[in-house]
């Protein structure tokens, strides 16, 4: 694939967000403003169940927002798109069909399988599960059900590839290796990537921009720019510093 | 020692080129109720005695050279199966004893009531030709019928877990009148069809119809929502979401009720062939009371018991095929 930026532009504009419950609506976002630029990787930070999972599920199409307006490349978002998928925190892998059988979903359901059928390989390479292609889901480790999945994703060649809480149940070990991967396959196919994540450290480890919410109804409290140049290491000077300061905001500053 | 390391030595596979002594036990024990059998007289005059002798201490012979077998390296890994099947054939051959001596021999259990062994040979060896065709009918009547319940209760379910306004109207249906006894329908049914095959085919569709729609809509409409989201976003069509992850997400729960409604068949089909249908073997059952020919109605017991358990066997395998992909299937 050509190494030139790929992504898609991303403006969120005004968007506010609620659930109907009985009798009362549960607001979950709140005039929500924001523009990811093509390539861009932004990190949604926040409390958990604040509703930043929600927000990936306007930008994917799966629900319409209450208020306000979803723009890709300026024209409004009305359903869901191949070029907009997401890797949601479990694997949510079909148990019934194997690995390449869950990689091939998207050219299956748009019945353009035979032309993909290399991409398809190329996915399962990617995130090195090639020699796994015929394993059934119950016999992958964490790890590799959420390669997996992110193979899955990547076969339908997303301009925006939403990523929720995707390493949030990995063992630490394969949570620091996968962040790594991450990494490299968004340099390498430069999509737009939203990372929505309630780690402090991942969301400065991986991205460019740092977004954070506060509690629910989710409004952006801050809009933090990382500079550090990759490969970033955890123990950097910087990132340290920010990391701080998202703390603070957060209401969860260190004690010195 | 607990429990479960008791249980998993009785069922790990023995290693193999070893000698066998259950197996060598077995044998002698079939070919000692064989001579049992042949030489000690009779308390009536019965037939077939030394026909069944013969088979005993052919089949003793059998397991003799399976346990010779089972001593030699080329040969012990086939037999393998066979050997955890030891203790069984054990407990077989003194069962067939104990049968042997309580009816034939000493006449401890009242005939005609409790058959001998020999007798229901007899019936197998000189009724053959009815009994095979008992079978074939009754295969010819619960087969389509079976397939016909199960094809509509599959799509009638799907109908119902996948659309909310089937699901609105047939709910209350299938709440209703489902739990009826197929058989409560039988003077309505021999009333509605002309024939009695129609009314049968019917009841036994019925029967089958029941549990494959409820399990299949349970199936349905416990797919998770996250398996539809994934689906979607990359492009699948209502259609896709039905065939391709509603359906085969329903599977294990469809294949429930296929299991049920074949045992809701078979007890149909027994009834039907008792009440109307002049053929089969619920009818050659009752057919054999009627004449007090009990061996006869053991034997056809037999045979449906094989043939009930052959079906069911044969659905197990199906699933085994389709399912493969889940962990923990019970084994039948």
């Amino acid at each position: 694939m050509v190494s030139g930026v790929n992504g898609a532009r991303l403006e969120v504009r005004g968007v506010s967000h609620a659930f109907a419950l009985e009798k009362r609506s549960l607001p979950v976002l709140q005039d929500i403003d924001l523009v990811a630029e093509p390539g861009e990787f932004v990190a949604l930070l926040g409390p958990s169940g604040c509703g930043k999972s929600t927000l990936l599920r306007l930008v994917a199409g799966l629900e319409p927002p209450t208020e306000g307006q979803l723009l890709v490349d300026g024209v409004p978002i009305t359903g869901t798109h191949p070029s907009r998928t997401i890797m949601f925190q479990d694997p949510t892998l079909f148990p019934w069909r194997t690995v390449r059988g869950n990689a091939q979903l998207g050219p299956e359901a748009r019945g353009t399988l035979a032309a993909d059928s290399k991409r398809i390989d190329e996915a399962l390479r990617l995130v090195g599960l090639a020699g796994f292609a015929e394993a059934y889901p119950h016999q992958l480790s964490g790890g590799m059900a959420q390669r997996a999945s992110l193979a899955r994703s990547l076969v339908n060649q997303p301009r925006i590839l939403m990523l929720d809480e995707p390493l949030g149940k990995l063992d630490s070990l394969t949570r620091l290796a996968m962040q790594r991967e991450l990494v490299a396959l968004w340099e390498r196919e430069r999509f737009t990537a939203l990372l929505v994540t309630h780690d402090v450290e991942e969301a400065l480890l991986l991205a460019d921009r740092v977004l954070v919410l506060s509690d629910r109804p989710a409004r952006i409290r801050a809009d933090i720019r990382v500079e550090t140049p990759r490969p970033r290491r955890r123990d950097d000077a910087g990132l340290v510093a920010l990391r701080e300061e998202i703390l603070a905001l957060l209401g969860l500053a260190e004690a010195a | 020692m607990s429990a479960t390391t008791l249980g998993a030595g009785l069922l790990a596979p023995a290693r193999p080129a070893a000698l066998w002594p259950t197996g060598w036990a077995a044998g002698l024990a079939w070919i000692g109720a064989a001579a049992a059998i042949s030489l000690l007289p009779d308390a009536d005059d019965l037939g077939r005695t030394q026909e069944l002798a013969a088979l005993a201490a052919g089949f003793g012979g059998v397991i003799l050279l399976a346990a010779i077998g089972a001593s030699l390296p080329g040969l012990a890994p086939r037999l393998a199966r066979l050997r955890q099947a030891g203790p069984w054939l054990i407990l077989l051959a003194l069962a067939l004893l104990a049968w042997e001596l309580a009816t034939a021999k000493y006449e401890v259990l009242p005939r005609p009531f409790f058959a001998a062994p020999q007798s229901i040979l007899e019936v197998f060896t000189d009724d053959y030709a009815r009994l095979g065709e008992s079978v074939w009918r009754s295969l010819l009547l619960v087969g389509p019928g079976y397939a016909l319940g199960a094809l509509v209760g599959f799509l009638f379910g799907v109908a119902m877990g996948w659309s909310r306004l089937v699901g609105y109207w047939a709910h209350p249906v299938v709440r209703l009148i489902g739990p009826l006894p197929a058989t409560a329908w039988l003077p309505i049914a021999f009333f509605a069809f002309t024939s009695s095959r129609g009314a049968s085919t019917f009841l036994i569709a019925l029967a089958s119809f029941f549990p494959v729609t409820v399990l299949t809509w349970s199936g349905v409409s416990a797919v998770s929502k996250a398996y539809y989201d994934v689906a979607r976003t990359m492009g699948a069509s209502p259609w896709f979401l039905v065939r391709k992850v509603a359906v085969p997400a329903a599977m294990p729960s469809v294949f429930v009720g296929l299991f049920m409604g074949l045992g809701a068949s078979f007890s149909v089909l027994v009834v039907a062939e008792m009440m109307g249908v002049k053929a089969g073997l619920g009818w050659y059952m009752q057919w054999a009371q009627g004449w007090a020919a009990y061996a006869n109605m053991y034997a056809a017991l037999l045979v449906m018991a094989a043939m009930c358990s052959g079906a069911v066997t044969l659905l197990f395998r199906l699933r085994d095929r389709l399912l493969s992909w889940q962990k923990g299937l019970v084994r039948w």
